[in-house]
């Protein structure tokens, strides 16, 4: 059972795991301060006869010293997260040199168009096959989004990526997967009755494998 | 001590001749309003948690027959085993029933209506009228939305947040007259907060009573105005979105669907505008009645009471500008998504402030658990989590992972179930004896908040840990994922939790209804508070004082040196305190 994110499949993991982590520890020393201060003072300070409490309105040193500190901390995560934001899904962020592969959405399934042997989309040599992303490992993947009806997500958890797919937009999403196996793809938008169930399997395949694997499903979607 | 005797008296004295349809059906008086809105959102708050109960069968024990789901027609649940269409409405409804039918007018109906008037010192709303309508508005919005779950094709069930054009075109949703009465019910709903605020804002504006200056308004009150504004200001872009909405399901325009020259993200931009105020709508009243409660229990002044009021202007205005942080994955323009992160993460200062403020105000007090207090530590406690989860998903990067999943669901029940619920469940019992004369049973308030407080961490904390292995929510049967197969374990804890939780709730429930012929008599001012309030018998009467209160000092004066009690009214006059400016020139 995990415990902790999804296995690491893609170049994205490192900055968005780390930043996770870094999140989580900011939000943890927060969160031990509130917590255990809050037991501290319903033990410390319950009600004992006799007792009065400390009539003061406020302390205008504290309030500017726990209004400086979170701004400081979020300003200053917002401008790293930011640095990730702009390679990630920048608008000069996707690699030239990306392989494209056609994603189309529709109620319930992924249609998968491969460039072919010329590595370019829209020519003759383009095949489609439904619901099964190969990808070769180790090679910028610009997936080129596009819906047939309502809005639907492409999501691949091990590699951290996950974008809209709109019905009138093409959205392109780039990533790069680093570790070969079976992943899945599937939709978290919800996009009808079948939503649950709208999941493709993704094959991360050497180089090679790849190779071999396109030239045989092309042979047989020509067929 | 003249005053608070003469208006007491003067309450009784004033004579009621309305006949009981004037007095407890069409009634203008903002009392019995707020309790039609508590009596009606707390029938909607029932329905809404039966709806969860139904998802959290089906997402523990997938395939089983429902108990007691065999009265569910074929169409929903053949056998008692809920179907996917099924599924996906009671995602929807559970969504539209919480936010619009139970927790904004749980927070803003009842307690806006009640307590304004009786905080500020005035004898009812600026507008009574409007204020009935406001009601019967929503009334009339909730039965529609009610109806919708029996209509042929089933409710509505593109999500609660309706994305077009799943929403907008019957042919991709599967159901059609449950869609349209969607639409047309929040149209309703959205008249009435509309009015409702209205209300709020110009009685706070002109009918305060003498001597009650804006700082010496308590943090409930000033949360309440803020909140007021910015439901004003943000409904109407929900309902003219929802009229754009309900004009391509029934007359056949094209403002969402591409297909035919329309925009999806459209629809987002709309709603999210006015999504993210109505966030805070649902949060900024249950932290200003926490504010108030905690004062109290703690026996010492709200600690940086400034602070407080300008970090929920803060808040609000904030409010306007971070609706683009739901959208980072959506295809809009990604420098856009900086943007929207920047002034998100902002806005974890003055919920800082907030929190530090609550925790200064508890520090070196005298602190007394009665139940509300017991909610309002609990609200602090469990804000916190919500608050500081809601750092994950701001930053885009970790979006771009945890959108969508069980981790967003964590975080909006962090907020809106241990921040607003627990509020509403110590506003409830703390201002139960002004509404109805008798206190609800304090041994039972206890068993229910440390049930609710134990089973509700049990459901709601363990969604984190599937969110963050990438469980996508409103998903029917997450076992179609073989990356999902071995979370079914934590899925089936949760449910078991769920039905644990919603079991501790009829104690609640039991214990209002029982309390209201059956409670101990509630004195004056059971809880030795400050708000003008106190200074009417309970159960407060029809236009509750004949002459308003002065008020000499702010709301928040416990513990202080001036007197031997632990608590100074705001209507007590002390011999060193004059006469407010305004008293004798008023014409009360």
């Amino acid at each position: 059972m995990h415990w902790w994110l999804p296995p690491k499949a893609s170049t994205f993991t490192g900055p968005i795991d780390g930043l996770f982590l870094a999140i989580l520890i900011i939000t943890g020393i927060a969160f031990v301060l509130v917590e255990v201060g809050l037991i501290w003072f319903v033990v410390k300070y319950r009600a004992r006869p006799g007792r009065k409490a400390f009539y003061t309105h406020g302390n205008t040193r504290a309030e500017v010293i726990w209004t400086t500190i979170p701004a400081v901390t979020m300003v200053a995560l917002g401008l790293i997260s930011n640095h990730y934001w702009v390679q990630i899904k920048g608008r000069n962020s996707i690699p030239p040199n990306a392989y494209p592969i056609g994603v189309h959405a529709k109620q319930f399934e992924w249609q998968v168009t491969y460039p072919g042997a010329d590595g370019k989309l829209g020519t003759a040599d383009d095949f489609t096959v439904r619901n099964q992303l190969h990808v070769p490992v180790g090679r910028p993947i610009v997936v080129q989004l596009s819906s047939e009806d309502v809005i639907h997500s492409f999501y691949v958890p091990q590699f951290r990526v996950r974008q809209d797919v709109v019905p009138g937009m093409d959205i392109k999403a780039w990533f790069q997967a680093t570790v070969p196996g079976t992943y899945e793809l599937g939709c978290s938008q919800l996009c009808g009755l079948g939503h649950y169930r709208m999941r493709a399997q993704v094959f991360v395949q050497t180089q090679e494998d790849y190779d071999a694997w396109m030239k045989q499903a092309a042979q047989e979607a020509s067929q | 001590m003249t005053s608070v005797a003469a208006t007491a008296h003067g309450a009784h004295a004033h004579h009621d001749d309305r006949s009981f349809v004037r007095k407890y059906i069409f009634s203008t008086d903002h009392k019995i309003i707020g309790i039609q809105f508590l009596f009606v959102s707390l029938f909607f708050l029932l329905v809404g948690g039966l709806l969860a109960m139904q998802m959290r069968w089906q997402l523990g024990f997938p395939g089983k027959p429902m108990p007691g789901g065999g009265i569910l027609p074929e169409t929903m649940a053949p056998g008692g085993v809920i179907l996917p269409e099924y599924y996906i409405q009671l995602v929807t409804m559970h969504g539209t029933f919480m936010i619009f039918f139970a927790i904004m007018p749980l927070l803003v109906g009842v307690f806006a209506n009640f307590l304004i008037p009786l905080k500020i010192g005035t004898h009812d709303m600026a507008f009574p009228r409007i204020n009935m309508w406001s009601f019967w508005t929503f009334f009339i919005g909730g039965l529609v939305m009610l109806s919708s779950l029996f209509v042929p094709d089933g409710a509505a069930r593109a999500g609660w947040t309706m994305y077009a054009p799943l929403s907008a075109r019957h042919d991709y949703s599967g159901a059609s007259i449950g869609q349209e009465l969607w639409s047309v019910s929040i149209i309703f709903v959205g008249l009435s907060s509309i009015l409702g605020s209205l209300n709020y804002i110009t009685t706070i504006i002109n009918n305060r009573a003498p001597g009650m200056t804006w700082f010496r308004m308590p943090l409930s009150v000033w949360s309440l105005f803020i909140t007021a504004i910015l439901g004003l200001l943000a409904l109407p872009v929900l309902s003219g979105a929802v009229i754009m909405l309900l004009f391509d399901q029934i007359i056949g325009t094209h403002f969402f669907d591409p297909g035919a020259g329309g925009q999806a993200l459209l629809w987002q931009h709309l709603f999210w505008f006015f999504g993210h105020p109505e966030v805070y709508i649902l949060i900024l009243p249950a932290m200003g009645m926490v504010s108030d409660i905690i004062s109290n229990g703690s026996r010492k002044p709200i600690f940086g009471y400034h602070s407080m009021v300008f970090a929920i202007v803060a808040i609000a205005f904030l409010g306007w500008i971070v609706w683009g942080h739901h959208m980072f994955v959506s295809g809009m323009n990604p420098t856009l998504g900086s943007s929207f992160m920047v002034s998100t993460l902002v806005i974890a200062v003055p919920s800082a402030v907030k929190t530090f403020n609550w925790m200064g105000t508890m520090w070196r007090g005298n602190l007394r658990f009665h139940v509300p207090m017991l909610h309002a530590v609990a609200f602090v406690a469990m804000f916190v989590i919500g608050g500081l989860s809601g750092i994950f998903m701001a930053a885009t990067p970790v979006d771009m992972q945890i959108h969508d999943t069980y981790f967003i669901v964590a975080h909006l029940h962090y907020v809106l179930f241990g921040g607003s619920l627990f509020a509403l469940f110590g506003a409830i019992t703390y201002w139960y004896p002004k509404m109805f004369g008798r206190l609800m049973n304090e041994g039972w308030g206890k068993v229910h908040f440390w049930l609710t407080f134990i089973f509700y961490n049990c459901v709601f904390f363990p969604m984190h840990i599937t969110g963050m292995a990438g469980e996508m929510r409103r998903l029917y049967d997450p076992n179609q994922y073989t990356f999902l197969q071995p979370l079914q374990p934590i899925r089936v804890f949760i449910s078991i939790s769920a039905f644990l939780l919603f079991a501790t709730q009829l104690i609640f429930f039991v214990n209002f209804w029982w309390s209201l012929w059956k409670g101990k008599k509630a004195p004056q001012n059971p809880w030795e508070d400050n708000g003008l309030e106190w200074s009417l018998p309970s159960p407060a009467p029809h236009g509750n004082w004949e002459r308003v209160p002065n008020v000499y000092r702010g709301p928040y004066e416990f513990s202080s040196p001036q007197v031997a009690e632990d608590y100074l009214p705001q209507y007590k006059k002390l011999p060193t305190d004059r006469e407010p400016a305004a008293a004798s020139a008023a014409t009360h």
